[in-house]
This record gives C-alpha cells, structure tokens and sequence, in this order.
C-alpha cells in the first residue's frame, strides 16, 4: 500500500497545488514543498529499515491489483533496492526543483506546480512498475507535463525545443510499445495467457533473431532518453530551453529512467540479444563520453554547456550497464545518482545566474566570484564534483565503471579514460570564464540567499557522503545486481 | 427466433417514424426548439428499443436485416453519436438566420441509413443504407445555403459520392453474376466451396472496396475530404467522420468476414497499400495544414488508415479491435469538432488556427477539452486513443505486420507534430483576432464535452469497462 501511496501522494499534491491558485498565487508552491516533504516521509522507512540480505529476492515490498484482465494487465507495482535509490532521489531533486523555482515562476504557477508534481509521480511510477503495460503508461505519462514545463515556462525557443523533445521520445516510446506488445504475443503463442507481468515475461523463450529486434526497439527507447549518440540531438535543445526547474528533473530524474529501463528491461530480458549487442552499445557508450565532453568544451551557453556533460556522464552509464559485471553496473548506479545532483545543482546555479545577469552566454560572464561569493563557491564545488574530483560521487561512479570495463574491453577503456583529461579542461574552463578573469560591468549583484543556500548545501553534502562513504549505496544495490546478474546467466544458458 | 420480425425492426421503426413526425411538425408550424427536442426523444426511444432485439439475438429481422450483438452494439454507439451530434447542431444552429427545423430531420434520415448499413448482411439493404445515408448527408453539407464553401462542398460530395456508388453497383454485379447470391453468407458458402481465388469476384470485390474507400475518405479515394470538412457546418463535420465512417467500417468488416474474403491474398496486398498510403499521405498532409478542420480532416485519414491495419492483420482480435477502436474514435472526434463548433459563431467558422491562440487563457475549460482530444487522437496513454492504438499494434504484431507497424509508428510521430502545434498555439499568450463568444451559453454543447472528456479519460484509465461489454457480444464469425 505504500508503494501506492508514493504515487498517490505526489498525484494529489498536484491537484491540490493546482486548486490552491484559486486561493493565493503563491500558495501552490507551498503545496509543492509539503507534498514533497510528506514523500520523503513515506519513503523514509524504506531507506532506514531497507536491509534486506535475509530475504531470499532483491524485492522488499509489492503491490499487485488487476487493471485490465484482459490483456493480463495488473497494477503491479513493486520496490527493490535500484527503485529505492532512484526513488530518493527523485524525491531529493524533486525538492531542489521546487526550491530553484520559487521566485523563478511568477506566471500560472498553480499550473506548473501541478505539473512539475505529476511528472515527478510518473516518474517514481517508473522505478517501481513491474508490469510493462503499466511501465510504459508512466514512460509516456512522464513526458507530457515536461512537455508543458518546457512549452510554457521556458525561454526563447521553447516551442521548437518542446516539440523535439515529444516527438523524439514518443516516436522512441512507440518503439518500444511495439516491442512489449510483440515480446507479449510470443508470450501467449507459447503459454496461451496474455501477460504484460515482468516476471512472467523474463521467462519468455524468444528464438534469438526476434529476440535482436525487440531488444533494438527497448533499447532505442531508453537510448533516446538516456540520451547517447546519436539520440542525443533533443537534450541540449530541451535543457537550454527549459525552466530551471523543469532543467533539474530533466537532467536529475529523466535522464535516469532510460539508464533505469536499460538495466531493469533490455538486459534481464533479452540476455543473450544483450551480450551480442554490448560491443555496439559500449562503444556507443564511450563514443557519447568523448563526444560530449568535446561539444561541451566548444559551447559559449552555459545551460548547453552543462547538457554536454550530461550525455559525457551518461555515457559512463551506458557503458556500464552494458559490460554487465558488478563491478561497473555499480559504477553506473552511483554514477546515475551522482550525475543527478550534481548536473542538477549546476543547473539551478545556471538558472541563477540567469535569473541576475539575463544572460546564460558565458561570455557575457566573467569575474563574478567578489561579487557572488557564495554562488561562485557552490558552482566551484559541483564543477570539481562533475570533473570527477577523488572523494565526490561521481569519482567513485566513474572509477567503478572503468574498472569494470577494464576486465572486458582495454582498448575502449583507455580511449574512454582520455575524458579525465577532457573533463576538466571544460568543467575549469567554465569557471575560469565565468567566475574569474577581467570583470564584466555588471549592476550589483544579490547573493545566494538563505532558500538557496540550503537546496544546494543538501546535494553538496550528499555528493561528499556518496563520495566518501559509497559503500551504503552500494549494499543497497548490490542485491538488485546481483540477482539480475543471475537471472541473466541462467537465462543466458 | 419465435420473436415477431416486427419488433425486433423497432430501432429502425422508431426512427422512421420519428423523422415522419418531424416532417408533420415541420409542415403544421415551424418550430426550431420543438423540432429538435422531437428528434432528441426519437432517438432516445430507439436506444431504448434495441433491447427487444437484444434478448432475442441474432435474429433475422425481415428479409435484408440481420440483428445480431454485433449489430447491436454498433447501433447503440451510432444512435449515441447521433445524440452528440443534434446536441451540438442545436447550439450551432440556434443563433443563425434562417430556418432549420429540417435539420433534425435530415440527420435521423442519416442515422437510419446508418442503421441499416450496419445491420445488412444482404447487397440490398448494404445499397439502401448507403444511399440513404449519402443522400442525406449531403443535404447536410450544403445546409447554410448562403455560403459558398457549403455549396462547393456538396456538390463535390453529391457527384463523387454518385462516382463511388456506381463503382459499387458495379462490383455487386460482377459476384452476383459469378456467385448468383447476393447474401453475404451465400457469397461466402461460394467463394469457400472454390480451389483459387475466381478473378470476376476478386474485381467485384475490389471495385466495392473502392466504392467503400471513398466513403472512409482512405488514399487515394481521399480527395474530396479536407474540402468537404472544411465547407460542412462543424457538426455535420462531425457526423460524416464518425457516424458515416464507422458505419460503413462496420459494413465493410462483417462483409469481409462472412464473405470470407480473407482467403483471397491479393486483396489483404491491395488494403496493406490503401493503408500504407493513408497513414503516410494523410499524416504528412496534415503537416501543412493551417486550418483546423482540414488538418482533423487528414487526421481521420490516417486514422482510418490505422483501423485498416487491424483489418488487414485480421486473426481473433479484429472484431475487438474495432469494438473498440470506432467508440474511441467517435467520442474523440465528435469532442475535437465540439470544440471547433461551439467557438464558431455565426459569422465566422473556428477554424483558422489563429482563433485558438491562447484559448488556455481565455477558455480553459474548453482548450483542456481539445488538448485532451488531441491528445487522444494522437494515442497519448491516458486517453482512450491511447487503448485504441494498443489494440491495432497488439493486432499487427500477432500477425505480423512489420511493415505496417513501422508505417503506423511513423505516422503518430508525425500526428503528433500537427496536434501539439494546436496545443501549442492554444497555450501561447497575447492578444487574439478572434471574436469571443459570450460563454455558459450552449448548454447542450457544454454537456456533451463534458461527458465526452469523462469518457474519454475514465476509458483511457479503466478500459476494462468496455472490454467487458465488447467481450460480451464478440462476433462469432461465421
């Protein structure tokens, strides 16, 4: 029941926050923090209590309804440590979002509250659905209030960016759709039962050329979202154009689903496609590495600068996922959470600037560090944080999956590894554009204030915790992992 | 089968007679309100009366009807949506010059000819419906006789619609001169009892599925379409893309079956290119389009094209798919020509694009409705389109169709570039050129989208609802 609550709190958060415009306009912000604030509470006892190594599966909490009987469709949702992770996180960032939107919406804010909250149910709707029509239900559902954040309270090309967007992932989506609704009618040839159930699909024997086309179509999906390249084309455009807050859940939580998909969906239930498929998808995944980082050394605005880096860290991802050992599959999940607050972070830092000087043109920038201390500390801090400084998450993250690819691809490895260098000539260069050099003229500036001080100190402690103390994240995921890594082998043989 | 033949033709009769009445009522007084409350009753009337035949189905009902559940069931969506439809003409229609009170009439003869399309299992009542049908419809294009674009529209409709029939006639010659039967069944006992596929039957079939292409406006029968709905009132727009379509759908599905017209594989080749061609043409065409009703226009196209993918991939899922891919449709589109129609004012027809800029701000309750009905159209999950465009990829992948798979996803990627261009402009902020209507004045129009949009969202989150009512009646094929 709890797991339906996760959802059913978040849904109604957003009605509420809708509704309350009626009674003041800055009343649905309210109503965004507290709805966010009752979440984090439901999802507490999980983390506390979430030790789980006695029980025989990675899974510790269920909940299964039927939904559409005739198709075998459940509401079937279910939590394992990966969900856990993901789920804290989403309600982590969700915050952040709030918060870097507080002063930044001034118009309709009953509306974008309420999307922002829907977007976030849909997306814990993600990490924790085991039934796959119900799993793309929430993958498409997640889409359409980003659409909107994007369209409505975003800048200058927003229509353009928020169109490219939905089409790319609709069109990846119904690929995918395809692809579960095929896997579904193998299913029933073999067994006579319609079943979208996760866990009766795992066992679906697919003769192995099928079995290639349809890991295509799920992978194509989670690709586009992930994104690496060549999918990539929508995510600087939609991150440039996007509101801040609409910024940090595309880059903290979205982004995090496809890497999610890839690890719950293509891996566990195509094995065999998987493996044969793994050199293209590492070296794709290395090739996003280097190319992003590269792109994000050549961009004057700041947003698509730090878009850049996403699909660089995502990549790490990708690649990880794909040597499928667990050493890097853990390398992925902390990445994925370290990537998430930390892009997160230097996107409201982005959104602040652009909120006082109403430029993100880095070259507009320059010498900001007397006039914004505070500010240009923190963006110092998640810059070295992003450049995979030892003792931050993403070090860790990085490093994992480095070493885990290490033992099946040398070549890739060290051409990957060649991003240590890359990273901080981009991540330094932006600070060194932005916050040092000669003094652009500016009218003087206010500093970070209280509100914000807080919503990025809390991810700046928890990439040091990550960072130093990883071993907490990495026993709450190593069940997942490993059961996964089991299943696959069983399958695979 | 003890129950008298008469009864169970009460659907039919209450029709009839309530469009006699009407005619009376028109030649002792005209009366706006009273004629359309007139009809509103009769078609209530026949809703109810469809369940005399119902406890007793299938039943044979005269010589050319034959009532069988899934019949019945089509009746009741097309009785409904003929309800939606009078609703929105009798606000559509109120304020204008003019007299109207034929209007009422002109649609229950449309309705009856729908009827009886969908109920035939015989080439003669097959011809009947479908004539009564056209003929009535377009009486009703050219209704607002003092404009141009009605007028041009009619005519294309009345002489296109005239080329189609013809097509027809002809194809329903070549059987009946191959098989000498002109039931369905019969043809179907024929074509079974022989080895290959007989060349006459093959083009009597496709020269009816020509004629049948033109009515479901399918590539390359499409053309008179987008100026068609465009020149139609809103909606009459909305009654040939619903109530006419999905009959002749309808027809066109129980003919196959019970020809057994499966068998012959050059056909299946035949419709896999008309809709191939109709998702593709009509989606692309779409792009450009400026105009709201010509761009739903060529939406339907592609729409029709996607139900035409279900036919095609056939199997036990088709009759099912249909069952529910016609009700989502029609509720759909009668809402998005709701919305067109009660934005339209008696000078101007909503639908230039620029009238719905910013309409988020201006009528929200109205631009929700349209979104959540173009969202629909587009198969956005949430929406009952969404279950709809489930079923046909379910369908196509079971046989596979990769093809035609592959043609349908491309082409919702391109649906939804033209419907989210009117969310988006519906979203902007600024000024509009457009008049506003004062609003809370069409009431009928009012609650009609909002049971549409209950409907649409409750069967986009619960589907089950008419999963088990299509359950209930599948059609047993024959």
């Amino acid at each position: 029941m709890i797991l339906f609550a996760l959802i059913a709190v978040l849904v109604l958060g957003a009605g509420i926050a809708w509704v309350s415009e009626c009674r003041s306009p800055t009343a649905p912000r309210w109503v965004a923090l507290v709805t966010l604030m009752i979440e984090a509470f439901v999802v507490a006892p999980y983390s506390v209590t979430g030790q789980i190594d006695g029980l025989p599966t990675a899974w510790f909490a269920e909940l299964y309804s039927p939904w559409i009987p005739r198709f075998g469709i459940g509401f079937h949702l279910a939590m394992d440590g990966l969900s856990l992770l993901l789920t804290a996180l989403t309600v982590l960032l969700g915050l952040m979002a709030v918060s870097s939107s507080w002063t930044e919406i001034d118009k309709r804010q009953g509306f974008f509250f309420f999307n922002l909250l829907i977007c976030l149910a849909a997306t814990v709707g993600v990490f924790l659905a085991v039934d796959l029509f119900l799993f793309f239900f929430f993958w498409e559902l997640m889409i359409i209030p980003m659409y909107f954040l994007i369209s409505i309270w975003g800048h200058e090309n927003r229509v353009y960016a928020a169109l490219k967007f939905f089409i790319f992932t609709q069109v990846s989506g119904l690929l995918m759709l395809t692809a579960i609704v095929t896997l579904v009618q193998l299913h029933y040839k073999d067994s006579g039962v319609y079943s979208f159930d996760y866990f009766e699909l795992l066992n679906t024997a697919v003769e192995p050329g099928v079995a290639f086309w349809l890991m295509l179509g799920f992978f194509i999906a989670f690709a586009v979202k992930l994104p690496a390249v060549p999918f990539h084309t929508w995510l600087p455009d939609a991150h440039t154009q996007a509101s801040t807050g609409g910024s940090v859940i595309l880059a903290g939580i979205m982004l995090k689903t496809g890497a999610y998909g890839l690890l719950r969906f293509v891996i566990p239930l195509f094995p065999e496609a998987a493996q044969q498929f793994a050199p293209v998808a590492m070296t794709l995944g290395g090739i996003s590495v280097l190319y992003g980082a590269l792109m994000a050394f050549a961009q004057s605005d700041l947003k698509q600068l730090i878009a850049y880096t996403s699909i660089s860290h995502m990549g790490f991802v990708l690649l990880g996922i794909f040597s499928w050992n667990l050493l890097a599959l853990q390398g992925s999940v902390i990445t994925m959470l370290a990537h998430g607050i930390s892009a997160s972070a230097l996107f409201m830092i982005a959104g602040a600037l652009q909120q006082r000087l109403h430029t993100r043109n880095i070259g507009n920038m320059g010498g900001l560090w007397p006039a914004l201390p505070r500010l240009s500390a923190l963006a110092l801090f998640f810059a070295i944080a992003s450049l995979g400084l030892p003792g931050l998450g993403n070090f860790i993250g990085e490093f994992l999956v480095l070493q885990g690819v290490f033992s099946i691809n040398v070549l890739l490895t060290s051409m990957t590894a060649l991003v240590l260098i890359l990273a901080p000539v981009y991540a330094l260069g932006m600070i060194q554009k932005a916050f040092y050099g000669p003094r652009y003229r500016h009218s003087p500036l206010a500093d970070f204030s209280r509100r914000e001080w807080l919503s990025l100190g809390l991810p700046a402690l928890t990439t040091v915790w990550l960072g130093l103390s990883p071993q907490t994240v990495l026993d709450v995921s190593a069940p997942v992992l490993k059961q996964a890594i089991l299943n696959a082998s069983i399958m695979g043989r | 089968m003890s129950m008298n033949p008469f009864f169970a033709l009460a659907p039919f009769v209450v029709i009839a007679g309530t469009a006699v009445a009407v005619m009376l009522g028109i030649a002792l007084k005209r009366n706006f309100g009273p004629a359309f409350a007139m009809a509103a009753c009769g078609i209530i009337a026949s809703l109810l009366t469809l369940r005399m035949p119902w406890r007793d189905s299938p039943i044979q009902a005269g010589l050319l009807i034959w009532l069988d559940d899934y019949a019945l069931f089509y009746m009741a969506l097309l009785l409904s949506a003929g309800l939606a439809v009078l609703g929105l003409c009798y606000d559509y229609f109120k304020d204008r010059e003019g007299q109207h009170e034929e209007l009422p009439l002109l649609l229950l003869t449309a309705l009856l000819g729908a009827l009886v399309l969908v109920g035939s299992s015989h080439f003669a009542s097959f011809f009947i419906g479908l004539e009564l049908l056209g003929i009535s419809l377009f009486a009703l294009i050219g209704y607002p006789l003092n404009q141009a674009r009605s007028l041009e529209a009619a005519l294309k409709y009345l002489i296109l619609s005239g080329m189609s029939s013809a097509f027809l006639l002809m194809g329903m010659a070549l059987i009946y001169a191959q098989c000498g039967e002109l039931y369905f069944s019969g043809i179907g006992r024929y074509i079974a009892g022989q080895q290959d596929i007989n060349v006459t039957v093959l083009s009597g079939t496709l020269l009816i599925v020509a004629g049948l292409a033109f009515k479901l406006s399918l590539a390359p029968f499409h053309w008179w379409t987008p100026d068609v709905y465009e020149g139609a009132p809103a909606p009459i727009t909305a009654f040939i893309a619903t109530v006419s379509k999905s009959a002749v759908f309808v027809l066109l599905l129980r003919y196959f079956i019970s020809s057994g017209s499966y068998s012959y594989a050059p056909l299946l080749n035949v419709f896999s290119v008309i809709a191939g061609l109709s998702i593709v043409g009509g989606n692309l065409l779409a792009l450009l389009q400026n105009n709201v009703k010509r761009l739903l226009a060529y939406s339907s196209i592609a729409h029709m094209g996607y139900l035409l993918v279900a036919l095609i991939a056939g199997g036990s899922i088709v009759v099912e798919t249909f069952a529910f891919y016609l009700p989502a449709y029609c509720m759909t589109t009668i809402g998005a020509f709701g919305v067109v129609s009660v934005l339209s004012t008696a000078q101007t027809e909503a639908d230039d694009m620029a009238c719905y800029r910013g309409l988020f701000w201006r009528r929200p309750w109205l631009a929700a409705t349209f979104t959540l009905m173009l969202l629909s159209l587009a198969g956005i999950p949430l929406t009952v389109g969404f279950i709809g465009k489930f079923y046909i990829l379910t369908g196509a992948s079971g046989s596979r169709l990769w093809g035609l798979l592959l043609a349908v996803i491309i082409g919702s990627g391109l649906g939804l570039y033209y419907y989210l261009r009117i969310v988006v402009a519906m979203s902007m902020h600024g000024e509009t050129t457009a008049t506003v209507k004062p609003f809370g004045r069409d009431r009928a129009s009012t609650a009609i989208l909002a049971v549409l949009t209950l409907l649409v969202v409750w069967l986009g989150v619960y589907p089950s609802l008419l999963m088990n009512v299509i359950h209930s009646i599948t059609y047993v094929i024959e």
